[in-house]
């Protein structure tokens, strides 16, 4: 195996399994919010309970997030050491901004959030469950935006010794790509939250158990869930698709699949891309559909892959076409399914109807899916490239960690993250099965030992 | 502006040493001053809520210098890559088994997290310890500006050094020893009774070994980089920084043996930025430097962020930073007082 691979590896996977925590806490954060506003407003004690159950799932998430994370910020350098050194001078902006401005914000108020619901009113609790939420949205931004240049550099300079330098502060923070990214990309954490909710909320239904709470949960969730399944495809995804047809056409042509340029060209709905012959095995199309999306009309001509030299291909071009795929049906999927929900709720019917409970149960591994495969489309189609159109992947990785050193850490995170897969899915599985405790006193500061944000 | 950020970044890793370094101190005693299952809880529950913040200092801290050295860090962060993932490894066991500990009422899950709490806090002092050691004496590197140090070699300060030699090594057990009694004077303000009483013993017992290991590894350090001292040469004043660090070390002793705890943990915060100040000032202008040829330090200038970027960065860095310190009042004031185990776990 060799080093770029692996270093592309150790990368992807690290990340990857990162913010799977992540996706559920950004979105959970303002759901969270969302049940103590509730509380407030309408003196409802059931939501308060709600907020408190859904803060032992968060603080179990936000450990296993914050652990994953740090090793992130270090990667830059440990495993790609030439990019960082070259882009310092404008990524390393965002990304010590991240540290600033946001983790000092969501680790001091999370401990309040979590451990000082009796001292504080509840008014400052609400206010310390919305800091938490602005810091894990906050870092979110500066992620993206860090990201967003590598997809599309903006606000730059070329320095003489070859790195880069930013020369707008604000034009780097207001990247156009950061913010449609962004918008997308947390729109797509809050439907992981909503799913998540309606599951444990359908579960406990369909259990019979702890149904005065799980009614909170499933409405919560499906309004929730609703709105953002929607802003996920539009306006965020059609617009987030539009401008990555503009400034990476190769990616999109990789993505649909579209090895020769033509007018009214179609969306493959289903096919295996072969790059051999260049065609899509077992096509299932819609034609014209893909240059209506794109240009609003079905006669537009949309480039190929053919129109690019091929050491300029995204690779590996079949798992960018199945995860585009993936993402855009699943998300095609969650607006049906919470669509349906929002009805059978406003007829007042979905508590006890057990056929569309179980969906809701059983669908909430799929954003978790949706946000890693959307993921993927915007990292394997930004290849060959780590920097748009200005780096290389091949010349961005540390050449002096050698393969079987970067082979060996690779496994390292492997086994450590599978401990802490286990760890987690024992203590989350413990707290589902508990469930949400009736009182007054907080039972995080009550039945367990306040120990630590 | 070179001297602005490397004061900037050496006052954020002072930060980090100082606050996470008592809890990471609390980790180490956790198996020596625990007695009890209450014990152990009340050493956690004076960490628990603050933990965290305080490694935010350690990332933000890398941001920072990935933001104004890039260079530095991608020569330090790829060639120290090794020990860097053994950091990350332990940072991810000692952040779980803080957290996770208190899920589980069973006496096997929690002793399987006390050991873990210990192993990773006292692993991790000692590898902040030689890390910090590493950059003293310097590593050997190429003309590309890289280098790659493996884990060990001969364990001599050598052409061919390790990441681990004799005189890391001794960089480690300072870090050791030196937080362990951080810890302990941290211990000694936020309990009461017994556990006190013995974390203040510890201090009376160790301090002999902290002096003694701090002077070995002065000693060792001028022996190592014979320039060790130039910048002190040329700016006498600098000199104050060793009689700080002794006079906090006697600072800590004094007040520990008269009961004045809060002025024997400051006195140990002192030593600690002390140290890290002397070490910076004996660097300065060098980042990283070369163990072979000085012509390749890595140096503030080489390795500066453009121009504008810092500008712009000063104005946030400031902003952030006085938002940060708000936080953190807000934080240690809402938990001060004695750590007790009943209600909410905070009594005043």
């Amino acid at each position: 195996m060799d080093a770029l691979l692996l270093h592309r590896l150790h990368f992807a996977f690290t990340v990857t399994y990162h913010y799977l925590f992540p996706q559920l806490t950004m979105g959970l954060a303002l759901l969270i919010v969302v049940l103590k506003t509730v509380a407030l407003v309408r003196h409802n004690e059931r939501y308060n309970e709600a907020a408190r159950f859904w803060a032992k799932i968060f603080a179990i998430n936000f450990l296993i997030g914050v652990v994953t994370g740090i090793p992130m910020e270090f990667q830059f350098g440990t495993n790609w050491a030439q990019f960082s050194r070259s882009t310092g001078g404008v990524i390393g902006q965002p990304l010590a901004m991240e540290g600033v401005f946001s983790f000092f914000l969501e680790s001091a108020f999370l401990g309040l959030f979590l451990f000082g619901e009796k001292r504080l009113s509840p008014w400052a609790h609400w206010a310390s469950a919305f800091l938490v939420f602005l810091g894990s949205w906050i870092s979110g931004f500066f992620i993206i935006v860090t990201n967003a240049w590598m997809q599309h550099p903006v606000a730059y300079q070329v320095l003489p010794n070859g790195s880069f330098e930013v020369t707008s502060f604000w034009g780097l923070l207001m990247n156009p790509w950061a913010l449609l990214q962004y918008a997308h990309n947390m729109s797509g954490a809050v439907i992981t939250g909503s799913f998540v909710m309606c599951a444990v909320g359908a579960f406990y239904l369909l259990e019979k158990r702890f149904e005065e709470h799980a009614r909170i949960f499933v409405r919560v969730g499906v309004i929730a869930g609703a709105i953002s399944c929607v802003t996920q495809i539009f306006p965020t995804g059609d617009l987030h698709g539009r401008y990555l047809a503009k400034h990476q056409p190769a990616a999109i042509a990789a993505m649909e699949g579209l090895f020769s340029s033509q007018a009214g060209a179609p969306v493959v709905l289903m096919g295996q891309p072969n790059e051999t012959t260049q065609s899509i095995d077992n096509p299932i199309v819609i034609n014209n559909m893909l240059s209506f999306l794109i240009y609003g009309t079905t006669r537009a001509e949309v480039k190929g892959l053919d129109q690019f030299p091929r050491d300029q291909w995204p690779s590996p071009l079949p798992l960018l076409f199945y995860s585009y795929h993936i993402m855009a049906g699943l998300g095609t999927y969650f607006v049906a399914l919470m669509l349906l929900a929002v009805f059978l709720l406003w007829r007042g019917t979905l508590f006890h109807t057990r056929w569309a409970l179980w969906p809701l149960l059983l669908s909430f591994p799929l954003p978790y899916i949706a946000n890693t495969a959307g993921w993927m489309t915007a990292e394997i189609g930004r290849q060959p490239w780590v920097v748009y159109g200005l780096i290389r992947t091949s010349d961005g990785y540390s050449k002096n960690v050698s393969a079987g050193n970067t082979l060996f850490t690779l496994l390292g995170f492997m086994g450590m993250y599978t401990v802490l897969s286990i760890l987690f899915i024992v203590l989350v599985y413990r707290t589902v099965s508990e469930g949400p405790s009736t009182g007054v006193a907080p039972p995080l500061a009550r039945l367990t030992p306040s120990q630590g944000a | 502006m070179g001297f602005i950020w490397f004061w900037i970044v050496a006052v954020m890793l002072a930060a980090y040493v100082v606050l996470d370094g008592f809890d990471l101190g609390v980790g180490i005693l956790h198996p020596v001053l625990a007695r009890s299952e209450s014990d152990r809880q009340i050493m956690l529950r004076s960490i628990g809520p603050v933990w965290d913040g305080n490694e935010v200092w350690l990332l933000a801290g890398g941001g920072t210098l990935y933001f104004a050295f890039p260079a530095l860090y991608a020569a330090a962060f790829s060639g120290f890559y090794l020990a860097l993932m053994i950091v990350l490894w332990l940072l991810i066991l000692r952040g779980a088994s803080i957290e996770l500990r208190v899920h589980i009422d069973d006496p096997l899950w929690r002793s399987f997290f006390d050991a873990l709490f210990f192993l990773s806090s006292a692993l991790l002092a000692v590898f902040f310890g030689a890390a910090l050691a590493n950059v003293i004496r310097g590593v050997p590197l190429q003309a590309d500006g890289y280098f790659f140090l493996p884990l060990w070699t001969n364990w001599r300060v050598g052409p061919k050094p390790g990441i681990l030699d004799w005189y890391t090594v001794i960089g480690g057990v300072v870090a050791l020893v030196a937080l362990a009694v951080h810890g302990a004077l941290y211990l000694a303000v936020k309990t009461e009774g017994e556990l006190q009483e013995r974390a203040r013993t510890f201090v009376r017992r160790f301090w002999a070994v902290l002096f003694g290991i701090t002077v070995v590894s002065l000693v060792a350090t001028i022996a190592v980089r014979s320039d060790a001292l130039a910048n002190y040469s040329a700016f006498p004043l600098a000199y104050a920084v060793p009689v700080v660090v002794l006079g906090s070390l006697g600072g800590m002793l004094y007040f520990c043996r008269g009961k004045s705890d809060r002025k024997a943990f400051i006195s140990s915060c002192i030593y600690l930025a002390a140290m890290l100040v002397g070490a910076a000032i004996s660097l300065y202008p060098r980042l990283l430097p070369s163990s072979n040829d000085l012509g390749r330090d890595i140096t503030v200038q080489n390795a500066l962020s453009g121009p504008y970027a810092l500008r712009v960065g000063l104005a946030w860095w400031a902003f952030g930073m006085v938002l940060a310190l708000i936080y953190f009042v807000v934080v240690y004031r809402m938990f001060r007082g004695k750590v007790t185990l009943d209600g909410g776990g905070y009594g005043h």
